[in-house]
């Protein structure tokens, strides 16, 4: 068998030990890898019920099949672990070259337990495993702390770190890593941090093989083709890359603004895709073995905001520019930089700030707390805000927290814009009734990448649905959340989905694995992870009760655009969600689906 | 007619694909570390370049091997280690002024690019880099377009300085 490397590292950071133990096929074969054999293997290692920032949780890296090979985009690596954010289960997924650079090394995944009792770093040098002191970086951006790593260690490392964020525990910190790729959500940079785990550095020179060498070429080279042809991700994704739909959402009415107070932008066309290729944009660039190169490499050369780096991509432009008013890009890149070297999720920053700037202009959060005023559209406010957050300095220290801490702390909960406790990402679920469903219903708490929508209700991809009826969406969301989860779990990244399907990938993985997978198994397997995940949510105490959203988007219309009049119809939608996938009418899977999944 | 294998660094996004896809012809296994074709990267300066054999006229490597065992494939006009002869000794890997070739321990031989060897399609690097980083062409097309490009510029300079 071939794709996987049939090896896990086990590293406790209470006792300093590493050990590497031998992957078992049977799970891997039922599970493929990455967020399915990751969610997997933390299911059965850690009670559901524990203390996210406790060393008794788990955090674990988890690549792919696909990870290290030439199927396109296969670079991917997970980080999984239960969410301190929304204390359901976490699952970010990163590109960058460090997923395979752990395959090179000789794994499939990395288990960490445990907690170091001063700051420590992982150096994963080829087969040799050792853990190092990490005095000398904490406290450090990831920029520097990825420089001095290498420094340290070798010149052509990939590292991931946390950022100061992390360290502190801040509930929105992220993974970074190669600088500027991040495993964003869920807060999974402040589990890093409880672990006192910096850094994890990677070199490796083994090989990553394949069972059938000419029939995964083949079916690699196949894809390849579809992907250079489409004209997403052959033509949108590498010219403007994602925020080419700051002007496609906004123009269909749907574009959060201001803390989804509206649902179009007039300053959308300042932050836009276009503009950014037009004005910031040095390069596009590819994560490892990916053709489609949506990255963007930028620079802003002159100014008070002056600095170089990646991004914005359109969620991070959105929840740092439109959710918040501001439409000066210089500071929204700037604050999405900051994110980066600090360690935050960008989604969730931005709106923690917008949450922050509601609050204050309806007069909940008094000017005294903050230290100054916090108004939509203010970016040197945002600038400012952000590096207090990853600092978790001053008011930043509860911003940095994510918005519905803020938002409960001053006595707003429904002023929070999210689902779980984590927020929204750029799509309003009023304007797109399948995103509704979707943030609902997200294992992770809502999320534009569990089941994305989007892709039927503006692509028309792969058939049109209009996005403000409810009719069929139960069904899409369903079987997109499947076909995500299966993707995910390959290695390779969701955006190859514009341009092929499961059909596509499905010949990938079987010749590289050679383990007789079918299309029909592989579609079931996607369904058995999010089944696991509702599991482990519902033992980890959440219910049916919390696959809803806030007042703003089931009661309140959007008011001005194409979108006018538009609420959130999750309750069109739901009971009819609940039953496709076999669950009771609470949403607790039924006895027979989860026999079915062999999950019962 | 001779090809060669051009490449346009401006277009390399850095996705390392034909690395992959080298290792994977030459060994059967993904292997960047094995691969001879390698994608350097400048990630501050935003710089991806590719570097592997230019195929020298003169090629030092060929010159000091004491045992004649790298020679020019009269097809492609690319040079090829003969492994028979070959004896591991590393002189070329000396005498290389790129670091285009290298001595592979295992097999205890000297491994360079040698296009696959491939007459009319792509080498296996060309077929995977989606944004034409890597192109094989034949040598007097890509040198004449060269001049056409340059000629081009000029043509854009001449129009501004008589408008």
């Amino acid at each position: 068998m071939g794709g996987w490397q049939g090896q896990i590292l086990r590293v406790n950071l209470t006792k300093g030990t590493c050990k590497k133990e031998k992957l078992d096929p049977k799970l891997a074969r039922a599970y493929i890898g990455g967020r399915g054999l990751g969610t997997k293997m933390l299911f059965d290692e850690v009670s559901p019920a524990v203390d996210p920032l406790s060393p008794n949780n788990k955090l674990i890296m988890a690549t792919g099949p696909l990870t290290g090979t030439n199927a396109s985009t296969g670079g991917r690596y997970m980080v999984i672990t239960k969410s301190p954010l929304t204390g359901a289960i976490a699952c970010s997924n990163s590109g960058g070259y460090i997923g395979a650079e752990i395959k090179f090394c000789g794994y499939d995944l990395i288990v960490f337990e445990g907690r170091a009792k001063s700051p420590v770093y992982l150096w994963l040098n080829n087969d040799r495993v050792e853990i190092r002191p990490a005095d000398k970086v904490w406290g450090k951006t990831t920029h520097e702390t990825e420089d001095r790593l290498k420094a340290e260690t070798h010149d052509e490392a990939k590292v991931c770190s946390i950022g100061p964020a992390g360290e502190k525990l801040a509930l929105i910190a992220s993974v970074m890593n190669d600088k500027h790729r991040a495993a964003g959500r869920s807060g999974v940079g402040a589990v890093m941090g409880s672990k006192n785990l910096k850094a994890v550095v990677v070199k490796g020179f083994q090989s990553v093989k394949v069972a059938r060498p000419k029939e995964f070429m083949a079916a690699c080279r196949a894809v390849v083709k579809k992907l250079a042809e489409s004209p997403v991700t052959g033509g949108g994704l590498p010219k403007y890359g994602t925020p080419i739909l700051v002007n496609v959402i906004n123009a269909h009415g749907f574009l959060p603004t201001r803390n989804f107070q509206q649902g179009q932008f007039e300053g959308a066309d300042k932050v836009s895709g276009e503009t950014i290729a037009d004005t910031i944009l040095l390069k596009n660039k590819g994560c490892f073995a990916c053709t489609i190169a949506c990255a963007r490499v930028t620079e802003v050369k002159e100014g008070k905001y002056k600095g170089a780096g990646e991004g914005p991509e359109y969620e991070s432009g959105w929840a740092l520019g439109i959710a918040t008013g501001v439409s000066d890009l210089a500071a929204v890149t700037k604050a999405n930089y900051l994110c980066n070297e600090l360690g935050m999720d960008t989604i969730e920053a931005g709106v923690a700030v917008a949450t922050a700037m509601e609050l204050f202009e309806k007069g909940y959060i008094p000017q005294k707390d903050i230290g100054r005023p916090l108004r939509f559209g203010d970016g040197d406010a945002l600038v400012w805000l952000i590096e207090e957050m990853g600092y978790r300095r001053g008011f930043g220290e509860l911003v940095a927290q994510g918005g519905y801490r803020v938002a409960e702390k001053y006595g707003h909960p429904e002023l929070f814009m999210g689902a779980k406790k984590q927020a929204f990402p750029a799509y309003d679920g009023r304007g797109a009734q399948g995103m509704a469903l979707g943030y609902a219903t997200s294992n992770r708490g809502a999320c534009h990448l569990r089941g994305y929508t989007i892709s039927v209700e503006v692509f028309g991809i792969p058939q049109k649905m209009d996005p403000f009826l409810t009719q069929g969406k139960a069904g899409v969301s369903k079987l997109f959340q499947d076909v995500t989860a299966f993707v995910d779990s390959c290695g390779i990244c969701l955006f190859t989905t514009f341009g092929i399907g499961a059909d596509d990938i499905h010949p990938m993985l079987e010749h590289a694995t050679g383990a007789g997978y079918t299309l029909e198994e592989c579609l079931k397997i996607g369904e058995r992870i999010w089944n696991m995940e509702r599991l482990f949510n519902l033992k980890a105490g959440l219910s049916g009760k919390d696959d809803t959203l806030p007042p703003r988007i089931l009661k309140e219309p959007i008011p001005e655009g194409p979108a006018k009049g538009m609420v959130g119809k999750l309750h069109e939608m739901l009971p009819e969600y609940y039953k496709l996938r076999g669950w009771d009418a609470s949403g607790v899977p039924s006895k027979a689906k989860l026999k079915e999944l062999a999950l019962g | 007619m001779a090809k060669v294998l051009v490449i346009h660094p401006e277009r390399c996004t850095a996705c390392r694909a034909c690395e992959l896809a080298c290792s994977m012809k030459h060994y059967g296994e993904f292997n960047p570390s094995r691969s001879r074709i390698q994608v350097n990267i400048f990630l501050e300066e935003a710089l991806y370049i590719p570097t592997t054999c230019t195929q020298c006229d003169q090629a030092w490597c060929a010159k000091i091997c004491p045992t004649n065992a790298i020679v020019r494939d009269q097809a492609t006009m690319a040079y090829i280690v003969v492994d028979d002869k070959c004896v591991g000794c590393k002189m070329c890997v000396l005498a290389c002024p790129f670091g285009s070739i290298v001595l592979f321990p295992e097999k205890g031989k000297a491994e360079k690019c040698d296009h696959c060897l491939s007459i009319d399609g792509d080498p296996e690097c060309v077929k995977f880099c989606t944004p034409k980083a890597l192109e094989y062409l034949d040598e007097d097309n890509e040198v004449r377009m060269r001049q056409m490009a340059t000629a081009l510029k000029l043509k854009e300079t001449f129009k501004e300085v008589t408008v």
